[in-house]
This record gives structure tokens, sequence and C-alpha cells, in this order.
């Protein structure tokens, strides 16, 4: 979809020519998200700006869609792919309405099928059209400006997004909350996207794709768990940080670690009847189901019983449980606050679905570790 | 009292002076606007052209108005105008340059580079950038500019009825000769008046320009 082939920017200075961007070849499949990520003056911003030819590469090509950019009027180029900046640029002298609109009425658009695209978009990045059309920048909190600012890189719906750090002058509640609407939006628009960051957690967050620059060189390029798990060198592993397995695990869903070895017991079961349950699968513990399958408390294995009593008078209440959508930085942490080692694991529907462990955790990050080729 | 009696008396010469007081500031600001917006706009490009033509411009703000007419007598002289109406309105036209040129030029530069970056990378021209985005947004302090040199003119046109242009200067100029206080002081008032007038009008006008988004 997008494909950079030995794209090089140098720049005269003073000193000499500075290779901004050296030959850089990034190729990003329809529907992904690359991100661009590296210390401030690696050539990121560069390489970005020279896929809509703000910035004229010295030598090498891009391809949209298979297509030479250079066979494009720049003009042309640039309405045809969506360009979301750090700093929003709305203009103050337009309406939000009319913003949003900006290449639509450069395209052509007649001015009914602008406007009903605008209150589209709108409705799309969660602001109500009915409140917000006719509102100037000025009258917005900065999440909103930036929400506007997305919808208006949408708005002639672009193959294509460029975003240069757009979520990167929020404060970071509403950017939690704004990078998660984005991956919604996403989910649903598929666009094809290279976003700059310097912020490795945004990356590994939104990325299908890193590309990590050092002074204008491209470093690696990799989906993100590879980066985390296989940092090419110590400069990478140095950028993504010492913590770089912790953040692997906001990669992976509760689902791929469900263990289903612990055994199910009623909460009508006789004591009896659940220790030789309990006994036949040699488990630690057994989750108490109740009748809609949901987990409902556990039973610790051993200790001693008295004839009569119920499951019920034994148990104990479960400190947490996690959903097989959840990710297992989600998981742990909610481990390390109860001061446990395992979770019990549920459905959308709340019905239990296994159990995860620390020990089936570690187990499964240490797979990608002994992966072949891994050092 | 004599003053109101003389403004009373004749009312319908005010008038008149008034209307080729306004003829002139009006004609000569008015070109100055078709000349020095596009040059104020020009000079965004170029710093070294920039500098040059605010230099130039200073320049011309620095030779008093009187010696700028007797300049222009024998110059003109040579088309049949050296007198009246046509030195004041260049007059006018000159000194008019430096505020416009350079509100225009500091309007525009001033436009935050985002602005300027979002413009581009959405696929705007450069005529369609000053068109939809940096002329709305400059045309404010432009207004400003061009409101200062309305005043400032004002006066200035004031002088030229020294050399037969007309307008209130006359009564200004003949109550000196005359030794006539009510005409001084009845060209005076009426110069003042007519300023302040112009300066509430042209203001009222910046703000009617002034893009809602960007009111203060």
């Amino acid at each position: 979809m997008i494909k950079l082939d030995n794209l090089t920017k140098a720049f005269a200075t003073a000193s000499g020519s500075i290779l901004a961007a050296d030959h850089i070849n990034i190729a990003v499949d329809e529907g992904e998200i690359c991100m661009l990520l590296g210390p401030s003056g690696c050539g990121k911003t560069t390489t970005l700006k020279m896929i809509n030819r703000l910035i004229q590469p010295s030598s090498g090509k891009i391809y949209i869609n298979g297509k030479d950019t250079d066979a494009y009027d720049p003009v042309e180029l640039r309405r045809s792919i969506g360009y979301v900046i750090q700093q929003v640029g709305l203009f103050p002298n337009m309406t939000v309405e009319e913003n949003i609109c900006v290449v639509p009425r450069l395209l052509g658009w007649d001015k009914s099928k602008a406007h009903k695209r605008a209150a589209e978009l709108l409705a799309m990045v969660n602001l109500d059209p009915a409140l917000f059309l006719s509102r100037y920048p000025k009258e917005l909190s900065g999440g909103q400006q930036q929400r506007i600012g997305v919808a208006r890189a949408l708005a002639a719906d672009p193959p294509v997004l460029l975003m240069d750090e757009p979520f990167g002058a929020i404060d970071p509640i509403n950017r939690e909350v704004i990078q998660d609407e984005f991956r919604k939006l996403q989910r649903r628009l598929r666009k094809t996207v290279m976003f700059v960051s310097h912020d490795v957690d945004e990356a590994v967050k939104m990325a299908d794709k890193i590309a990590i620059f050092r002074a204008g060189k491209l470093e690696q390029f990799d989906t993100p768990d590879n980066i985390l798990a296989h940092p090419a060198n110590d400069f990478i592993a140095d950028f993504v940080g010492t913590d770089r397995t912790l953040k692997r695990l906001q990669l992976v869903k509760v689902v791929a670690a469900v263990e289903v070895t612990a055994p199910q017991i009623s909460i009508d079961h006789s004591l009896e009847h659940a220790t030789a349950i309990m006994n036949e699968h040699g488990g630690e513990f057994a989750i108490v189901i109740d009748d809609a399958g949901r987990p409902h408390a556990w039973l610790a294995a051993g200790g001693s019983h008295r004839d009569g009593t119920t499951v019920a008078a034994r148990s104990a209440d479960l400190p947490g449980t996690v959903t097989v959508d959840d990710d297992l930085r989600t998981a742990v942490s909610l481990m390390f606050r109860h001061a446990v080692s395992w979770l019990a694991v549920v459905d959308e529907a709340g019905r239990f679905r296994g159990c995860i462990t620390q020990n089936g955790i570690t187990r499964l990050l240490g797979e990608t570790y002994r992966a072949p080729g891994a050092p | 009292m004599e003053v109101l009696d003389f403004i009373f008396g004749n009312l319908s010469v005010l008038a008149d002076r008034t209307l080729e007081h306004l003829s002139i500031v009006g004609v000569a600001v008015g070109l100055a606007i078709l000349t020095g917006v596009p040059i104020g706009i020009a000079i965004t490009q170029n710093r070294r052209a920039a500098d040059a033509v605010l230099y130039v411009a200073s320049m011309i703000m620095t030779i008093p108005s009187i010696a700028l007419f007797g300049v222009m007598i024998p110059v003109l002289s040579l088309v049949g105008h050296g007198i009246g109406y046509l030195p004041a309105v260049i007059a006018v036209l000159l000194y008019s340059q430096l505020p416009i040129i350079r509100n225009t030029y500091t309007a525009i530069t001033n436009v935050d580079p985002a602005l300027r970056e979002a413009a581009r990378g959405m696929g705007m021209t450069a005529i369609q950038r000053l068109a939809r985005v940096e002329i709305p947004i400059a045309l404010p302090v432009i207004m400003a500019g061009i409101r200062v040199a309305v005043v400032m003119n004002i006066g200035i046109t004031a002088i030229a009825a020294y050399i037969g242009a007309g307008g209130l200067g006359t009564f200004i100029s003949r109550g000196i000769s005359q030794t006539d206080s009510r005409q001084l002081i009845t060209g005076a008032i009426a110069v003042s008046l007519l300023a302040i007038v112009a300066d509430y009008t042209l203001l009222w006008v910046q703000h009617v320009l002034t893009p809602r988004g960007t009111r203060g």
C-alpha cells in the first residue's frame, strides 16, 4: 500500500550535508498502522513529510497503491492523503464544519454533500454534530480540537493518513481516551496510517508495524511484539526501555494465556464430592460455578472437612476476574493488586472460561524468546 | 459664540470642504490599499526585499509634508498639475504606504506556521492559502494599518490647502493669513472631528471584517 524505496533526504548545512533520512525502506500493507518512532531529530518527521511531498526527497521513490507519487501533482497528491499534525492547525476563521469541509470543497463537492459528510464525521469522532458544526475552534478544548483535526483529515475518505505526533499535545488522560477512540475508528475504517511518535507506549498500543529511527537511519522495522522481544541492537533495547517485556503484556490478550486445568465444581456440591473432583484433577484449587456458568468463588485443595459441610461454607470469594479480551497487562496488574498468582477468566457473557496463572504468562512470553533465530 | 455663528452661516461651504477633504483622503488611501496590500504580501516571500521596501516606506514618512508638496510642484508642473488635487492625492498615497505595507507584512508573517503547514498539507495552492486562510486571519491587522493611514492623512491633507487642493485646510490657511480666529478654529475642529469619526467608522468596519472565530 505504502512503499518507501531507498528514500533519502540530504539537507545542506554550514558544516556540510546532513542525511535526515538515509535510504529508508519500509512497506506498509493496506489497513495497517505503521509507527515511525525515534528520538527527536532522527528523521521520522522528515520521512513522513516526504510522503505527501511537503519535503522533496533527494533520492528514492514512494509508491502508494503501487503508483509512484512523483507521477502526481503535489497539490492533487496532498488532497488524496489525510494529514494530522500535533498543533492541530484548525483554521480559526472557519467553523468546525468549514474546517472539516476544506478538502471536500477543494475537490469540488457540492455544499449539501459536504455538510452531510461533516455531520457524519463529527458523530464518528464522538462529538454531537448539532452542537459542534457551527462552533469555532477557539470554543473547543484541546482534545475536541484534535478530534476535529482527525475528522478533517478523514473528510474526503482518503485511503492513506499521515499523522505527525497527533496526540502529543493532549493531556495524558484525554490522550488515552482519544487513542482508544482512534483505534476503534481504525478497526472500522482500515486506513493505511503512517504515524509519527516518540512515545514507545503509544507505538506499542497503536501499531501494526514499528519503524525505529536513529540519526536518519532506519534501525529496525518489525511488529511491536518482535521489536520488544528481539530488539535488533542496544540502541533499540535502550529506546524501548528496560521494561520492554512488561510492555509486551499489553500486546497479548488474556485468551492466549488461558489454561483450562482448574476443575469446576458446583456451589451445591457437598465438600466430599468437591474434594473427590479436585483430587482427580490434582489442582491446588477449584472454581465454584453458579447455575449460569459464572465463576462464583474458589475452593482451596486439602484442608480438613467435616461430613455434611457444603462447598458454599468453605469457599472464598474470587479476588476479581478478567475477560478474554483484556490484555495481559490488565490481568497482571490485577494479580499484583490482590497479591494472587492466578485469576479466573470469563467471556463477554460472564461465563467461566478458565484461569490464567503467573507461571502460564511467564511461559507464554518466554516462548517467543526461544523462537527460532532468537538470540 | 462668534465661531458658532460662522459655522452656521457657512454650513454649505463647510460641507463642500469636508467632501473635498474626504475625496482626497478616500481616493489616495483607496489607491494605497490597492498597492500596499499586494506589496505587503509579496515581500513576505523574501526577507531582504521586505527590509528594503519597509526601509524606503519609512524614509518617505520622514519627509515633512510641506517639503513633499514643494518638491512635487516642479515635477508635476510638467504635466500641468503642479498644484491642486493631484499632488495632494500623490502625497497621501505615499504617506499611506508605510502603515499599510508594514501591517500587511506583519500580519501575514505572524500567521501561525502550523496553519500554513496544515493548509499546505491538505492540498491548498499558494493562492488558496492566501485567500482562505492567511488574508482572513490577517485582515484585522491590515485594517488597523488602514485606519492609521486614514487618520494620519486627514491631518496631512489639511496642509494640502497651501497648494490649492481645497479641503478643510482652506479654513485654517485663510484663518492664519486673515488673522480670523473664527475660520481657524472652525477648520481645526472640523479636521479633528473628521479624524475621530473616520477612526470610529473604520474601527467598526474592522470589527465586521474580523472573522467571528478570531474575534477577541
